[in-house]
Parts: structure tokens; C-alpha cells; sequence
């Protein structure tokens, strides 16, 4: 038996016995023999039988050692490799506490809180989450999670087609290139016609007229994928203009300066959550944040936790406004969402609670502050260019003279992730440069020496 | 305290929960009795804070200094102020609230709770993996690429199939990643089909993902034995079907026989056979998707692969294909090139990604070390105690439970309280309700929709024959004892049955619609909250 599998000999055929066979295999008997596998030991070579082609187990210390040389081979952001690359993940402080409490085996061996009644844990603290998304927000109603920015922008994508019943959505270009090609990925199955709206000097340039119709929504990202500030409120009056939804991409460390996005007139805000406690991952688990006003509640895809009482008038929680989801309405649901990220978003629901409204505005402010410091030092660099003319707050793009991928390998060697090489839509030798709270004056000089050094 | 009022007083203010004070005081032992626990607005006091950051040494502009005036917002925005002890006790205390797997047995059919090594936890939390940029270049990812590369060809050979995406963050994520395959390949022989077969007995989301990807959702009947019907299959079977979706074990818990038959008739009309893994814990080692003829998998790592269920996730939904798919899947990819060096590949003809990054990377490297760590003799052993003690359980509920189709099952067994409630007025609720009371988490109820009444037992390989004889043993006594007093269980948890109805009915999203929908002791309406108190009361009830 596997490591995790409590039966012992007696007790296997004790049970086989109960329920009248002689054998594990009899188990299996509904399945037709000739889609079989063969039990027990691998053969050593060439056996009629065939065998899952895979080692046998390996003990915890021996699991342990692999996974470690495998984490050994990577080079992880830290001392040795200082980052200043964002595009959508940020190096941002995680505090001990955080990670401690919201780790506990209550929060992590949980599932979906289908009786609310041993899940007011999980219930409470969603319902915590969805609180706070909603203030830094700005709007009436956010969910307990989706899976990621990306996914989130998709999901958004089905809700403003489907309040508006109109099949075409004007896409910023300054809305994550990643999180755009997700939204084609998926537009191919909902038939939606997808019209990127080019950005002029770091902001988005809203056209008269695109596409084949008039807009359900405008999307457009607070700051851009370039590190730009948008300006919201007109992107408010151009929807309007067209009788469209605003949908707003926003940050939730920015949000600790800028106005929230539903105080700017956002119908759906969506957002990605990493930078609220979660590490950089390779890029998952992540958090999508997802919030709306009132008005649109009935078509938010994904968990809702509300409010009630029990049966004798004490307060607690649970999940509604179920029948928007695919469990109950199959075929008719407008959104597939099962199993979310719950344990991300109890993460940020801690990270939130730790910053609170001092925390959260100091994050923005030292992000700013280091990212102020690291675009002005490197722009002293001769041949380093600002890529566009614009405001920006925890992250910027620059030109460099060289090719962005040749800096980034040679700036690994002298100890930097230098930050990401733009797509070649955003104008060419492009890198997107963020500094978080985490950079330091020290760490910042030294980015910029070397990099002066990788491009002379 | 005083009487000053703060906008972070408004906004956290402090009625309701009995005993909540302001400063993090909660009479809430959770420990001793039914107290609420307070909301941690409710344990805010303005000024205390937990933050700390680093010395930067930085010049100290303002904010002012660093935001256009149009951009900066006048205030921050208004969030709980705690300190870090207070953090610790409320979200520990919540914690006492909740029920999980390492508390004791969660046989929650279909989701397949098993025990989550912590082992694998400790992967999850290596720096070296957890540390890693998305973004960096791959000559810096290579551990990372490498154990993507192995965890993928690993799970093809459990499955039987040629090729994988690893992007999908979640089983529902997987299945319409499936379905855009689908569409991508009969697009590429220039068909244009419509149709997509699924059960009656299949899970939502199938329907939503059919849906989603632009397809019509086709049900076929299952037959009495809780199969599908081959003939009811064969009548819907036409050049417009684009695929069938299929779980097997079905949500009965019960093997397709006939699925090499199924197979063969969908194919013959050019279709294609989607598997979805939810109950793949059930055939590891024992069979694979993949000699059944399905074209395409998707697998819940959070299920089969014992990825912890995190609250409601992250998971994690790979998709396998046979090799006629593979050159449509999501990239980029990653790969092992011809000289052993690891990188990203585009597929020649993907359908584009389906994830802003990689997928759910951590969630993956928990399942390489659990899979790693079983190896192929212990998958194998997985799935026959999964089988076994759902086998178990099912013959030790009969005569207390009716069991619509009592024959050998799978992983899972499905029963029913239909004649409880016809006798004895206890409905499937009420058993699970019940069940909370003897300290268990209840199964799956009234799934699948086709059994009336349905109670969806999945005990997982992970609980011991005892802790299967315990959940047995409570379940008989609850069917023996049910009364109609059965109504008003749990009385022992944390709450008392709670009112799902009021809740959809008076909607309270967030604290702040409550601070608005219940009377305050304050005038004005907390900040960042207006717009939506003004339209909650607008539309009253909803």
C-alpha cells in the first residue's frame, strides 16, 4: 500500500470479505479486461502485462530531496537575484503572519463551503475579503475570488456581453497583453469580437468607432501594463458616449493612492491579487479579483458569501445567490466557475487586515518612491529612453539601445532580474521596469550601475 | 475609547457581533459555546496597525509629490486597523469554525477530500520554487521547467495519453480548455459541429463549459442500470455532434462498461471523447482514458493528486490529448529540449493561452511530489482502498438507506433517504445535517440530480477502515433514530441551521451593506461604501 493509505493486510481482507470477494482486483471486475492494467510488481522487461510505466514510490526524505534539488536548479528572487520585474507579478513583502495563520490546515483542507454550518471559518473571512475588495475597489459587490487577472477579464468579458447583448468589447492596449490573449483564447468559444484600442503615448486612444458594432464595454487597465496612469474618468465618458460598461483593470497596491476605480464611474472592476500576500510562484495559485455594482450582482460568475442568521437568529454566513451558478443552472449558467482560489483570497484578506488603511497607503507610496528613484536613475543612462511620455506609479516602461532579452540574461549574471522584455506591439528594445517597497536605495544604484554597464 | 468619530470608526463601526469591542476585544472562545466572532472592522482601532517594511533610505517624497493631483484619491481608503496579535487571535479563532480534512473524515462525494502530505506542503513552500518570477528566463527556471516537464509526462502515462497542457487553474478551467480543443480540431478538418453529448447525470459544470464554448449542450439519458445508454446514445449521435463529455466512474460511482462501445460509436460519427478526471482517483494504476478511447482529459490535481482543496481552491485542471490534438494545445509549453536543456514552445497550432501565466505552478509542484512519492505501485494502491472502503460503506448501509443502484461501485457510493423521508419525515438534508452533529462533514447532497434524495458518499483511500466503520456507524444510527425533531439539526456546531433563503432574499455582500441595512448608531453612511448602501436600499429586497 501507498504511504497514505492506512489499511493493513488483515484490514484489506477483512473488508474484501464483507463485501463478498476474495481479492482487490475483484474490485475492478466492471471493468472489461482488455482496458485493464496489471497489479503488482512492474515487469522487468517486455511482460504481456501492461503496467503504468512510472518509478515506485519514493520515501518522504528521498520526495523531499528531489523537490529540493529541483527548487536548487531555479534562481529565485532575493539577494541573489534582486527583482525588478512586474508585468502583472510583483516581489512584494510578505509578512510571517500572513503566511502563518492563513496556512493553518483549517483554511488549507477545507473545500467550497457546501455546509455553511462547519464552514463559518472559511465564510467569515471570504465574506471578510469580500469587504475589503469592495472598499479598495470602490464598488457594492465583490466575489470570492477567480483564478487569476487574466481569467477574471475573461469572466468579466461574458458578464458586460451578456448585460449588454452586445457581441463586441473595446480592449485597451495598455490592458495586459497576457490577459488579452487569454480573453481570444477563450472568445473563440462565446463568439465575442475582441478590438484592441491602440495606446498614443502611454495612454489609450479611444476611437469614435471600432469593430462591427457598438461596444458592451470598454476595458482599460489603472495603471497600464506600461506603468501609465489612465485617465478613468474619461474612459467613464466614452462609455457612456456609446451606452457601454466600463470595466476597469486595477491594482491593488495603487489603489492605496488613487482614486478607487468604482468612485470613477467602473461597472466591473477586476484586478490581479498576487501582490496581496501570495509569492511570485511562477505565476500561480493567483488571486482574480472581481467586483461590481448592485446593479449587476445577478450576473457575477463565481462564489458570493452573504450575510444571514441560523435558526435562532445568530449571525452567520453562507454562500448565495446560488442560482447563478453552473451546479443549478448547467447549460444556461453564464459562468463554468466551481472550484475558485479561496485560500489566495483568505491570504489577501489577511495581507489587507495587516496593512490596514495606513499599511495600504504606505505600500503605494514606497512603491512609488523606489519606482520614482530606479526610472530616474536609469534614465541618466545614455541610451536609455522613457517608451512614452506619461505618469507613472509602481512600474514604467524604457528603450533600451540594446536588445531587452540580451539585457535581461546579462543583468541575471550581475546578481538583477532586470524586468521583463515588452512585446513588440509597445515599440521596439522595450523592458517594463517595476521596484516595490522591497528595493532599496542601495539596491536601486546598483540596478542601475550594471545595467549601465550591460548596455554601453 | 472615545467619542470622536473617525471616518475609520464609521466605516468599522461597531455593532452587532455580541461582546466585539473596538482594540481587538472578543468574548468569542470558540472553544465555549455559540459566540459570534466578531468582524475584524468590528476588532478595528483607528491608528493601531500590524505593517512594518523595510528601511528603504529612499528620499521621502509624499504622496502628493508622487501623484497628479486629478489621480491621487483625498483619503485612503478605509480598511481594518489591527494589530498583529489581533490578526493572529481572529483569523485563528475563525479557523476553530471551520471543519477540514485534517480534522477528521469529509466524505464529500465527487470531490474526493483525501488526506494532503505534508510533504508536499513543504514543496509548495520552497524558495527556490515559490520565489520564481514568472517572467525570468528559462535558463533560470530550469528546476522549475524540469519538474513541469516530468510532472506532465507522469500524469499522460496515468491517463494513457500522448500530451498535456498544465495551464488550466481549475477542473472547470480544464473542461472548456478541452472543449476549445475540440472546436480548434473539427475546425481544422473544416467541420462545423454543434452538438456536445453529456449525461443526465454529469456535473454542472460540463453543461457551462459546453456552453461557454460555444457548443449545444445535448443530454442522453442514463439507463437503469445508471449508465449511459448505448441506444439513447446511438439516437442522438449525428454528423453535428462535436464530442461527448464523460465521467468515469459516471457520479454514480459506477463504471462505464460499455465505454469502448461508446467510444466507437462517437467516433464513427467523427466525434470526439472528452473525459473529465473527477473521479480519476478511482482507476489509477487500474485503467487509463486513454486505452478507453478518449481524445482528451482534463484532471482535478486537487482531487486525484491530493493538491489541498484550500477552502474552495486553488487547484489545478491539466489537460492530457491523444496526439492528433496535441499540436492545438495552450502554450507556451514547457519542454525538454534534444539537448536536455529545458524551455517554453509555442504549439504549432494552440488555441492561445488560458491562463496569465503558467497555471497554478505551486499547486502543480504539490502534485509532482505526491505523485513522485506514490510512484505507480502506490497509485495503484490508492485507487483499490478508495474503492474498497466506498464498497464497504455501501453494504453496511443497506437496510438503512435506500441504494438505487446496488451494485459494485467505484470510489463512491451513491444512497438515498427517499424512503426516510416517505417513513419518517428526515430528507437528505436533515442526514446531513445530522451528520455535522457526530462530528463528520456530511457527503454531497441531492447530486446526482437523477437519484431523488441523494446522499454521494466518497470516503478516499486515506480513511482507515475504522474511521469508515465510525462514519457507517453514525449514519445507520441517524436513519434509525431519524425523527422529524431532525429538522432543526446541527445543534452543537458553531451556528444552528442557517437561513440560505434570507440571504439571497436581504442581500449583505459585505459589512458595509450591513452597517447600512441594520440600523447604526451613526448618522452618516461609512466611506467607500455609498454607491453600494444607496442601491441596496434602492432595490430593497432582491
Amino acid at each position: 500500500m501507498g504511504h497514505y493509505v492506512p489499511h493493513t493486510e488483515p484490514e484489506l481482507a477483512e473488508m474484501l470479505a464483507f463485501v463478498g470477494l476474495s481479492s482487490l482486483d475483484e474490485l475492478f471486475d466492471t471493468i472489461p479486461e482488455a482496458l485493464r492494467l496489471a497489479a503488482g510488481p512492474r515487469p522487468r522487461a517486455g511482460g504481456a502485462e501492461r503496467h503504468l510505466d512510472l518509478a515506485d514510490g519514493l520515501s518522504e526524505p528521498d520526495t523531499r530531496h528531489e523537490l529540493a534539488r529541483l527548487a536548487g536548479r531555479n534562481a529565485a528572487c532575493g539577494p541573489d537575484l534582486v527583482c525588478f520585474a512586474g508585468g502583472g507579478a510583483y516581489d512584494h513583502e510578505i509578512p510571517t503572519a500572513v503566511t502563518s495563520v492563513a496556512f493553518r490546515s483549517e483554511y488549507v483542507t477545507a473545500y467550497t463551503p457546501y455546509q455553511p454550518e462547519v464552514a463559518q471559518g472559511v465564510l467569515q473571512a471570504l465574506f471578510e475579503y469580500q469587504t475589503m475588495v469592495s472598499r479598495i475597489t470602490g464598488l457594492a459587490v465583490a466575489n470570492a475570488s477567480l483564478y487569476d487577472g487574466a481569467t477574471a477579464c475573461v469572466e468579466a468579458a461574458n458578464l458586460v456581453v451578456a448585460a449588454k447583448r452586445r457581441p463586441t468589447i473595446w480592449l485597451s492596449q495598455g490592458l495586459n497583453p497576457r490577459w488579452r490573449e487569454t480573453m481570444s483564447t477563450f472568445a473563440v468559444g462565446t463568439g465575442h469580437e475582441l478590438v484592441t484600442v491602440d495606446l498614443v503615448d502611454g495612454r489609450t486612444a479611444w476611437p469614435d468607432a471600432a469593430g462591427s458594432g457598438e461596444p458592451a464595454a470598454l476595458f482599460v487597465a489603472q495603471p497600464n501594463y506600461l506603468g501609465g496612469l489612465e485617465d478613468v474618468a474619461e474612459a467613464r465618458r466614452v462609455a457612456d458616449a456609446h451606452g457601454a460598461l466600463l470595466v476597469v483593470a486595477f491594482d491593488p497596491v495603487a489603489a492605496g493612492l488613487l482614486h478607487t476605480p468604482g468612485s470613477l464611474g467602473a461597472d466591473v472592476v477586476v484586478g490581479e491579487g498576487q501582490p496581496l500576500g501570495t509569492p511570485l510562484s511562477l505565476g500561480g495559485p493567483y488571486l482574480g479579483l472581481f467586483a461590481t455594482t448592485l446593479e449587476l450582482v445577478r450576473r457575477l460568475p463565481g462564489r458570493l458569501v452573504g450575510e444571514t442568521v441560523d435558526a435562532e437568529g445568530t449571525r452567520a454566513y453562507v454562500t448565495t445567490l446560488r442560482t447563478r451558478e453552473q451546479d443549478i443552472r448547467r447549460e444556461r449558467a453564464s459562468s463554468n466557475v466551481c472550484t475558485n482560489q479561496t485560500l489566495i483570497a483568505v491570504v489577501a484578506a489577511l495581507q489587507m487586515a495587516w496593512l490596514g488603511t495606513t499599511g495600504l497607503r504606505e505600500l503605494a507610496v514606497r512603491c512609488a518612491r523606489a519606482t520614482r528613484h530606479t526610472r530616474e536613475t536609469i534614465l541618466a543612462i545614455e541610451g536609455v529612453e522613457p517608451l512614452a511620455d506619461v505618469a507613472t506609479l509602481r512600474e514604467f516602461a524604457v528603450r533600451l539601445p540594446v536588445e531587452p532579452a540580451t539585457v535581461i540574461d546579462r543583468m541575471a549574471e550581475e546578481g538583477f532580474l532586470a524586468g521583463i522584455a515588452l512585446e513588440e506591439e509597445y515599440g521596439e528594445r522595450g523592458l517594463l521596469v517595476a521596484a516595490t517597497e522591497r528595493r532599496t536605495r542601495a539596491e536601486i544604484d546598483a540596478y542601475a550601475a550594471a545595467l549601465e554597464k550591460v548596455v554601453r | 475609547m472615545t467619542d470622536v468619530t473617525t471616518d475609520s470608526e464609521v466605516a468599522n463601526g461597531a455593532s452587532g457581533a455580541r461582546g466585539a469591542k473596538p482594540g481587538g476585544r472578543a468574548t468569542s472562545i470558540p472553544l465555549m459555546g455559540h459566540d459570534e466572532e466578531p468582524t475584524i472592522f468590528e476588532l478595528s482601532s483607528p491608528g493601531r496597525r500590524a505593517w512594518s517594511f523595510r528601511t528603504q533610505d529612499l528620499p521621502e517624497w509624499s504622496a502628493e509629490e508622487l501623484v497628479p493631483a486629478d489621480q491621487l484619491a483625498p483619503a485612503p481608503v478605509v480598511l481594518a486597523e489591527v494589530s498583529e496579535r489581533d490578526l493572529v487571535a481572529h483569523y485563528t479563532r475563525l479557523s476553530h469554525r471551520q471543519y477540514a480534512v485534517d480534522l477528521g473524515a469529509y466524505p464529500l462525494g465527487s470531490c474526493t477530500m483525501k488526506y494532503n502530505p505534508k510533504v508536499c506542503d513543504e514543496a509548495a513552500s520552497l524558495p527556490g520554487l515559490a520565489d520564481v518570477h514568472p517572467a525570468a528566463p528559462a535558463h533560470l527556471t530550469q528546476g522549475w521547467l524540469e519538474l513541469l516537464v516530468a510532472l506532465g509526462e507522469g500524469l499522460c502515462e496515468v491517463t494513457g495519453m500522448h500530451d498535456i497542457t498544465l495551464q488550466p487553474p481549475a477542473g472547470a478551467a480544464g473542461e472548456l480548455t478541452g472543449l476549445l480543443l475540440m472546436r480548434a480540431w473539427h475546425e481544422a478538418q473544416g467541420r462545423q459541429r454543434t452538438k456536445v453529448i453529456i449525461p443526465d447525470s454529469a456535473h454542472g459544470t460540463n453543461p457551462a463549459s459546453v456552453t461557454l464554448g460555444g457548443y449545444e449542450t445535448v443530454t442522453v439519458k442514463s439507463d437503469e442500470r445508471g449508465c449511459v445508454s448505448l441506444a439513447a446514445l446511438q439516437e442522438v449521435l449525428d454528423e453535428d455532434v462535436a464530442g461527448i463529455m464523460l465521467t468515469n466512474p459516471n457520479t454514480l460511482g459506477l463504471f462505464e462498461e460499455e465505454i469502448a462501445e461508446i467510444a466507437a460509436a462517437v467516433h464513427e460519427v467523427g466525434g470526439l471523447l472528452y473525459y473529465d478526471g473527477a473521479n480519476l482517483n478511482a482507476i489509477l494504476g487500474v485503467t487509463r482514458p486513454g486505452d478507453m478511447g478518449f481524445d482528451i482529459v482534463h484532471m482535478n490535481l486537487h482531487k486525484t493528486f491530493a493538491v489541498p482543496h484550500g477552502g474552495g481552491g486553488p487547484g489545478a485542471g491539466p489537460v492530457a490529448v491523444s496526439p492528433r490534438l496535441a499540436p492545438y494545445l495552450p502554450g507556451p509549453k514547457p519542454v525538454r529540449g534534444a539537448d536536455g536543456v529545458y524551455g517554453w514552445a509555442q504549439p504549432e497550432r494552440s488555441i492561445g493561452r488560458v491562463h496569465g501565466w503558467h497555471g497554478n505552478a505551486l499547486a502543480l509542484a504539490r502534485a509532482y511530489a505526491y505523485l513522485i512519492a506514490n510512484g505507480g505501485d502506490g497509485l495503484r494502491s490508492i485507487a483499490e482502498a478508495a474503492v474498497l472502503n466506498a464498497n464497504w460503506i455501501r453494504h453496511a448501509l443497506r437496510g438503512s438507506y435506500d441504494i438505487p443502484f446496488d451494485r459494485p461501485c467505484m470510489h463512491e457510493c451513491v444512497v438515498s433517504a427517499t424512503t426516510l423521508k416517505k417513513t419518517k419525515g428526515v430528507k437528505a438534508l436533515d442526514v446531513a445535517k445530522r451528520l455535522l452533529e457526530e462530528g463528520f462533514h456530511s457527503p454531497t447532497v441531492y447530486f446526482p440530480l437523477i437519484v431523488d434524495e441523494a446522499l454521494m458518499i466518497e470516503p478516499t483511500e486515506t480513511e482507515s477502515p475504522q474511521t469508515v466503520a465510525a462514519l457507517a456507524e453514525a449514519l445507520v444510527r441517524i436513519a434509525d433514530g431519524a425523527s422529524p425533531a431532525d429538522a432543526e439539526a446541527p445543534r452543537v456546531n458553531a451556528v444552528r441551521r442557517v437561513d440560505e433563503a434570507r440571504a439571497a432574499r436581504q442581500l449583505v455582500p459585505t459589512f458595509d451593506a450591513r452597517q447600512e441595512a441594520t440600523p447604526s448608531p451613526s448618522p452618516s453612511p461609512p466611506s467607500g461604501a455609498e454607491q453600494g448602501a444607496e442601491e441596496l436600499k434602492a432595490v430593497g429586497s432582491i
